[in-house]
């Protein structure tokens, strides 16, 4: 299990650096540059800055110039907001985006995978099509519809929760960004279980479970649920990568301090450091977490064994 | 001595968005204590159903009526708690599918563990203490250490030795086996009767034995109940049915055993395919800087096949008489010479083979996996010919599938429609007519009617005969199935982990087996009752 993960661990420096060189030549090809603004800039003073940040040397130079920086782990300074390093704006908004989107998920699971259960166990019961209409609900109304309403509705006209703001994490803060952004996910996660769990239930060692005499209660708990599990836990993987590291739309609306702005204001000002050095982050956790979903599986079926 | 178990008037009814579909209809049967009792019927009689009905594990939208005692109890209106009591503590229950009865995911300790912390008081060491006790009861291999094996660790004979093992580990009157043999090698098979048997006389069990396989039960059942289309059609001692069959239906399966021989071929009849010393070798990467580990699963085979003539391959599952077939044809790479028809098929790339496909055909075993799902029959039969014979134009294209639909005895009407819509034993006709269509003069037949019943089976059998004959046809054919070969073949392979241990003519093998293994083989198909 040990040389297993680390093969994998090798075998993704390979992955990233394919990654890195791919963002960073798409990067250098989009028209315009990071010191393009409404007003121009004198040329010898834009040439300075070029100078500065060695932006007139030849792209192969600087790609070089990149990759060593990021060897010895140094993202580099951020182009837009000059007195920060590309290390330190991701050190700070990604514990924002990581607290938010941890309770996303956790909310999620928490009342996805019931849900999922009810739905299955209940098939083509009231209960069954009501759970399914709401999460069909929940995946068709995108989040920058669903967090505004929010918004208005529980901050503005009713007053129960701020409206916006961060307030260094208060909990009162954290309640309307952490469920609009764990509504897709409830969904999600509920339609996959259900179908997962139906699925099971059908299979030859349930029906064995309950021509042992056991309860339906147990039959589901000890028999079905595990392997009920897999397909989400698959879908998590990635699904925690994605959220963890910020969403645009919900940072936006609150006004959240975390990384999901920088993705794309990074990319709108051409600031090359801040995009690559969000890019690398995300990737290097897709990774991470597609890695910890396979020692996981393992972890849940014995059929799955690893082996150097 | 009155019955342990008694179905009086027992219907089951499905209540499909459709409509109603009766699966079982008025069957009256008992089962006594120490008894053995068979239901036979074939795909689709309500056998099962029936069977499932006595453990209430039928789906929610099936609808049962008349009434079902057991032990002096009414089961048809126990409630729920209280038949979940039953199960697996006074009945028990073994099913068809060895490999995914048990569940995946939980050790066999704990899975045999379960059924005894829910109906007794073992606990701790006492439960694990029996729990050994059943694993060596049934015949698993050093228990202690396969207590703590995964299901997937286990091969198809010893899963279905655990499920017994959980059946019997709360000592029921009744044991309910569906089918628990089907999926086994027959060796295998003679040895888990042969532990029911042993459990029987121990226990004093009755068991309630569900199968298609009439030989089977005439080795096992005191009585057996026969049902067809839901009904139960005959019942008596299992002597006096066998000897004495009232109904047509049984006259029929009883009659269904492929028989006669094949007619011989001259000696000096073509070589059509002629191979020398074959080998297959599997090879798994193991690692960058480990050496692979490579598998031989066919070790060194000659054969040598006469135009017109069958050459019967048997042996087990694993033996590697499919990975044989396949090398033949070159759908799998083999070393060793393989000569078709004076033609070395091995120095061929897959491109120089093309034109010779139309000649080596194949039939699988799975009629319904190899048809595409999404194609007619017209076109699933057509396709090879627009490969093969471009210069047919569309009409021509009808006319042979046509032709080959009418050999294969299906309706030429038939050929709009989809695979689905076809019984087993239709679909197989379907996959011959693929491969007849392109006029081949060699057949390769992967265990071609091992999934059908065996009725169906005698007819696919004849078919194959009388194709063979009328077009001159020359076979290789794969099969567990001893009786069947036997009605095939000129001579037979008997073969044994990737190796030939017996081959001859096909009479002499089966009269006078010379090696062990092929004598043990053909007392555990219990084939010398038949003939």
């Amino acid at each position: 299990m040990l040389s297993y993960t680390l093969k994998r661990l090798a075998f993704a420096v390979p992955t990233l650096l394919v990654v890195i060189t791919i963002s960073f030549f798409l990067m250098r090809a989009a028209p315009g540059g990071p010191f393009d603004g409404e007003r121009q800039l004198p040329p010898e003073i834009e040439a300075n800055l070029k100078a500065a940040y060695h932006l007139d040397e030849p792209l192969p130079m600087q790609y070089l110039r990149y990759m060593g920086n990021l060897a010895q782990g140094d993202f580099g300074p951020s182009f837009k907001y000059k007195d920060f390093s590309v290390t330190e704006l991701i050190m700070q908004g990604f514990p924002v985006s990581l607290e938010i989107g941890g309770l996303a998920i956790g909310l999620a699971l928490l009342i996805g995978l019931p849900l999922g259960v009810i739905a299955a166990l209940k098939r083509n019961s009231t209960i069954d099509y009501l759970v399914m209409s709401l999460a069909l609900g929940g995946i068709a109304v995108p989040n920058f519809v669903i967090a505004p309403i929010m918004a208005l509705v529980f901050g503005v006209l009713l007053g129960w929760l701020p409206a916006g703001g961060w307030n260094g994490g208060a909990l009162p803060n954290l309640v309307l960004p952490v469920i609009a952004l764990s509504i897709q996910q409830i969904a999600y996660i509920a339609r996959m279980m259900r179908a997962s769990m139906i699925e099971t239930m059908g299979s030859h060692f349930i029906r064995t479970a309950r021509a042992k005499g056991l309860s339906e209660v147990q039959v589901v708990l000890r028999h079905a649920l595990r392997p009920s599990l897999l397909p989400v836990v698959s879908y998590l993987g990635p699904a925690i990568a994605a959220i963890v590291t910020g969403s645009v739309v919900i940072e936006q609306i609150f006004g959240i301090p975390g990384i999901g702005r920088y993705f794309v204001q990074g990319a709108l000002n051409r600031d090359y450091t801040l995009v690559m050095g969000t890019v690398v982050f995300y990737g290097a956790l897709i990774v991470l977490m597609n890695l910890l979903v396979d020692l996981l599986y393992s972890a849940l079926d014995p059929q799955i064994r690893y082996n150097d | 001595m009155s019955a342990l178990l008694e179905l009086a008037h027992l219907s089951v009814t499905f209540d499909l968005p459709t409509g109603p579909v009766t699966a079982v209809k008025d069957v009256s049967l008992e089962v006594k204590a120490g008894e053995t009792v068979a239901l036979v019927g074939e795909s689709g009689s309500g056998k099962s159903v029936t069977s499932t009905a006595i453990m209430r594990l039928l789906p929610e939208l099936a609808r049962i009526e008349g009434e079902i005692r057991f032990d002096g109890k009414t089961l048809t209106n126990l409630k729920d708690r209280d038949i979940r009591a039953l199960r697996g503590n006074d009945i028990g229950m073994v099913f068809q599918e060895p490999m995914t009865s048990l569940n995946p995911m939980h050790r066999i300790e704990r899975q045999i563990r379960e059924v005894l912390e829910k109906h007794t008081d073992l606990r701790g060491n006492k439960a694990r203490a029996r729990v050994l006790e059943l694993l060596k009861q049934v015949g698993i291999p050093e228990p202690e250490r396969r207590i703590k094996s995964y299901p997937h660790e286990l091969s198809g004979g010893q899963r279905q030795r655990v499920v017994i093992a959980m059946a019997i580990a709360c000592e029921p009157k009744l044991l309910i086996a569906d089918e628990p043999t089907t999926a086994l090698d027959v060796t295998v098979q003679a040895q888990i009767l042969e532990l029911l048997g042993e459990l029987q006389a121990r226990y004093g069990l009755a068991i309630l034995f569900i199968t298609h396989d009439l030989n089977l039960v005439r080795h096992v059942a005191d009585r057996v109940c026969v049902m067809q289309h839901g009904d139960l059609v005959e019942q008596g001692p299992t002597r006096d049915v066998f000897a004495n069959p009232s109904h047509d239906y049984t006259r029929m399966l009883l009659a269904a055993e492929p028989d006669g021989v094949k007619a011989p071929v001259a000696d000096d009849a073509p070589v059509v395919l002629d191979a020398r010393d074959v080998h297959v070798r599997f090879t798994t990467k193991r690692h960058l800087f480990r050496p692979d580990e490579t598998f031989e699963a066919v070790r060194g085979i000659d054969l040598r096949v006469r135009r017109g003539q069958t050459v019967g391959i048997v042996g087990e599952s694993g033996s590697g008489k499919s990975t044989l077939g396949r090398a033949l044809l070159r759908l799998l790479p083999s070393t060793g010479q393989i000569v078709f028809d004076e033609m070395a098929l091995q120095p061929l790339d897959q491109k120089a083979l093309r034109p010779l496909r139309k000649r080596l055909q194949v039939v699988f075993q799975d009629p319904f996996g190899s048809l595409s799902p999404r194609m007619t029959v017209g076109e699933i039969i057509s396709e090879g010919l627009k490969v093969h014979f471009p210069e047919l134009s569309r009409r021509e294209r009808e006319a042979r599938v046509i032709e080959a639909l009418g050999e294969v005895k299906l309706d030429p009407a038939m050929r709009a429609r989809y695979p689905h819509e076809f019984s087993g034993g239709q679909r197989q006709r379907i996959a011959i007519a693929r491969a007849l269509v392109l006029k081949p003069e060699f057949l390769l037949l992967d265990e071609p009617t091992s999934a059908l019943d065996r009725s169906v089976q005698v007819t696919v059998v004849n078919l194959l005969r009388e194709l063979q004959k009328k077009h001159g046809l020359t076979y290789v054919f794969i099969s567990h199935d001893l009786s069947v070969v036997r009605a095939m073949s000129d001579t037979v392979l008997v073969m044994k982990d990737g190796a030939v241990v017996e081959h001859g003519p096909s009479e002499a093998i089966f009269t006078a087996p010379r090696v062990d293994y092929t004598r043990k083989l053909i007392e555990a198909s219990f084939i010398d009752r038949v003939a």
